[in-house]
């Protein structure tokens, strides 16, 4: 029996969740409206809010000094290569992690994890002077190479979490109906794990997308995606705000769209199993 | 025509264009994100115009970033850039590793001796130049001839501190939200330190003796930070352990500094009424001194290095001839205007009546920058060069940390004797680390 919730307490945790909402989303909100200002009402003391001479003059002068577009190319195929690499090879581990525990499976999940505990620069240099040997630096497939490297343990962690939610039976009973192990993942687990599926992959996505540290470091010129392009237009010795706030909105619409057409696939995958 | 003459013809064809196209040489320029070397790329087809067979990449980073990039790169001989835009403090830490391409061999209509001297010899080892400069940069004091007027006072055009003070003083109005003064700092080799290292030799303080032996222990550097704390902590604006370049800046151009003491630089940002409210009220004048023969003022250039290794020295010379002549400067001119050009680097610009009729602020700038020599910065001798850093590697690192030192103490988390005394001993301790002293 669900207990009735008092309409001022309802009312109370409306405004509380559209507060927490406005709040985490005022940066993002604050940047788009800079964004359209000039440089001079960007740095207003007071702060103007909307009274401004509203301009697309920034993201003309963004585009015209960039090329925007193979920056937002390089950004597709990094983060778009790297998850979809990272799941072909993280389904199956994650499948066996599940469905066939050995004894040393949570130390390997633990060892998985504790990869990202060490700080990215620690392994700047060793990973530079490979990926200059080996041809790699400011190319597509290099950073495709290491973002899968760096996200796979999170994609691993996820897709396990998911797979044991499913129950181990609907498994069995395929393979008593006699599918093989090609059949019983690809028509019966990887079904049912859809959504949480769907928001690894969104999370991947968004995090390879946001990834700053090596992208900025391992490529120049060619492979430099909007990580580099927002990096371009940051200054400590001249004021280009609203010029950098066109750059930083030009660079998150995309994962923002993205993230707004598929929050309920996202939301769902990340809440799946949560309450049982 | 048979069919197999056609083919061969077609063949002939698609290898001389490919040969063709595969003559074509790529550069690769890292620079930095400011307004000087913005216009240089949006000039660059005034270059691939002239050379067809020189195409340009650019990698434009922010300062900071910039600075670790192109590091990596040349120190791990990653090859990934052809041309890179470093700072005077890079350059004699780079040609003494043999990691910069010697700038020999430049044309006579190039001039190499119409760079400014100071500039010229602190990009210099043994007479051979490792980079071009692109523009150069000093400090200087910014002004409020309104406030200043006022208060019934005039700035001179050779201040001393006891001068700043007193105008600092006198224009201060807290209830107005007016500082008489804005400063650097926040924390870094390149923030307050640039700032406070080059104050320090007004006062008579070095960073380290003909032995390498720090020097914060001293009574000139004590003098120096009391002399800054006091300046801040009465007449400076809240907060300001955190304001750099940008913070003052927008604080200046919205009128609440009455006088703010930095880059050069920023001179045509403060008069350019697009951008500040006070465009029409800012006066110049020397950085400050306390009459020990060396001003407050610290010397940059923003240059041009080619770095060794790279596929492409010629065209690389090539272009730093291009984008570092006097036929660029005359470039700019003509297309935005005498007051763009980018400041700093030759004689001849500041000779040029055009130009010092468009930039009121030419004068101080030369003014500025031959009052100081990296190559003898300090009152007492010293063993490194640098005006507002020490030309060693190990400077950024023991600069950052002394710089937080400070900073916390204009935030008033430790007192100037404990900041002073952490910073002897954190030097002391990198410095025997490095090998400098036992």
């Amino acid at each position: 029996m669900s207990r009735a919730v008092k309409p001022q307490r309802k009312a109370l945790n409306t405004v509380l969740a559209w507060g927490m909402g406005l709040l985490i989303f005022f940066p993002i909100l604050w940047t788009v409206l800079t964004s359209f200002k000039t440089e001079a009402e960007a740095i207003a003391d007071p702060p103007i809010w909307f009274n401004f001479s509203w301009t697309l003059e920034n993201y003309f002068t963004v585009q015209e000094r960039s090329n925007y577009f193979r920056h937002f190319w390089n950004s597709v195929v990094i983060s778009v290569g790297s998850t979809l690499i990272g799941l072909i090879i993280a389904v199956p581990a994650a499948w066996a992690m599940a469905f066939v525990p050995g004894k040393r499976t949570k130390d390997v999940l633990m060892w998985m994890l504790s990869t990202k505990m060490l700080p990215p620069v620690g392994v700047l240099v060793p990973l530079y002077l490979i990926f200059r040997d080996l041809g790699l630096l400011d190319t597509r497939i290099g950073l495709v190479f290491v973002l899968t490297m760096i996200n796979l343990p999170i994609i691993i962690w996820m897709l396990y979490t998911y797979f044991r939610e499913i129950p181990v039976d609907i498994l069995e009973a395929a393979r008593m109906d006699g599918a093989g192990l090609r059949d019983e993942v690809v028509h019966v687990l990887l079904p049912m794990a859809v959504p949480g599926m769907a928001s690894t992959v969104l999370l991947n996505i968004i995090l390879a997308w946001n990834e700053a540290f090596w992208t900025l470091n391992l490529t120049a010129a060619k492979a430099a995606p909007l990580t580099a392009f927002i990096a371009s237009y940051s200054s400590p010795e001249g004021l280009f705000y609203a010029k950098l706030s066109a750059a930083s909105t030009m660079a998150i619409a995309p994962i923002l769209i993205m993230g707004w057409f598929s929050q309920k696939q996202l939301v769902r995958g990340l809440t799946f199993g949560a309450v049982k | 025509m048979t069919a197999s003459i056609r083919t061969l013809l077609g063949a002939s064809a698609l290898c001389a264009t490919g040969l063709a196209a595969s003559a074509e040489t790529t550069l690769t320029i890292a620079t930095v994100n400011n307004g000087d070397m913005i216009r240089m790329q949006g000039l660059a087809a005034d270059f691939t115009a002239a050379h067809p067979d020189i195409k340009l990449d650019w990698v434009v980073l922010e300062e900071n970033v910039l600075r670790q990039r192109v590091t990596q790169d040349i120190a791990t001989k990653g090859g990934q850039f052809d041309v890179m835009t470093i700072g005077t403090y890079e350059v004699p830490i780079w040609a003494a590793q043999d990691w910069l391409e010697p700038l020999d061999g430049l044309s006579e209509a190039y001039d190499v001796e119409d760079i400014l001297p100071a500039i010229r010899g602190g990009l210099s080892i043994d007479g051979t130049l490792y980079a071009a400069p692109f523009y150069g940069e000093s400090s200087m004091v910014m002004y409020r001839k309104d406030l200043m007027e006022k208060a019934g006072m005039e700035m001179p055009e050779a201040p001393t501190w006891d001068d700043i003070a007193a105008a600092a003083e006198a224009m201060t109005d807290k209830d107005a939200e007016i500082y008489g003064i804005c400063l650097r700092g926040k924390a870094g080799w390149g923030e307050n330190m640039a700032f406070l290292t080059a104050a320090a030799n007004s006062f008579g303080a070095r960073w380290f003796d003909m032995e390498w032996q720090p020097q914060f222990d001293g009574e000139a550097w004590k003098t120096t930070l009391t002399t800054y704390l006091d300046l801040m902590n009465n007449y400076g604006p809240p907060g300001a352990s955190s304001n750099g370049f940008n913070e003052n800046l927008a604080l200046f151009q919205s009128g609440k500094c009455g006088m703010w003491i930095d880059a050069t630089v920023a001179a045509s940002f403060v008069t350019n009424p697009d951008d500040s409210s006070v465009a029409d009220q800012v006066g110049f004048a020397l950085a400050p001194d306390a009459g020990l023969g060396k001003r407050g003022n610290w010397l940059w250039a923003w240059t041009l290095g080619i770095p060794a290794g790279t596929d492409a020295p010629e065209e690389a010379k090539t272009f730093i001839e291009w984008a570092t002549s006097k036929d660029y400067l005359a470039l700019v001119a003509e297309k935005e205007g005498w007051a763009n050009v980018p400041p700093g680097t030759r004689t001849s610009l500041y000779e040029n009546a055009d130009y010092t009729a468009a930039a009121p602020f030419a004068e101080m700038t030369l003014k500025s920058m031959q009052a100081a020599d990296p190559t003898d910065p300090a009152v007492d001798p010293v063993p490194y060069t640098g005006v507002q850093f020490v030309a060693i590697p190990e400077f950024q690192g023991i600069g950052t940390a002394v710089g937080q030192q400070f900073s916390a103490a204009l935030a008033g988390q430790v007192t100037a004797e404990q900041a002073l005394a952490n910073a002897q001993t954190l030097t002391e301790r990198e410095m025997k680390r490095g090998g400098y002293i036992k």
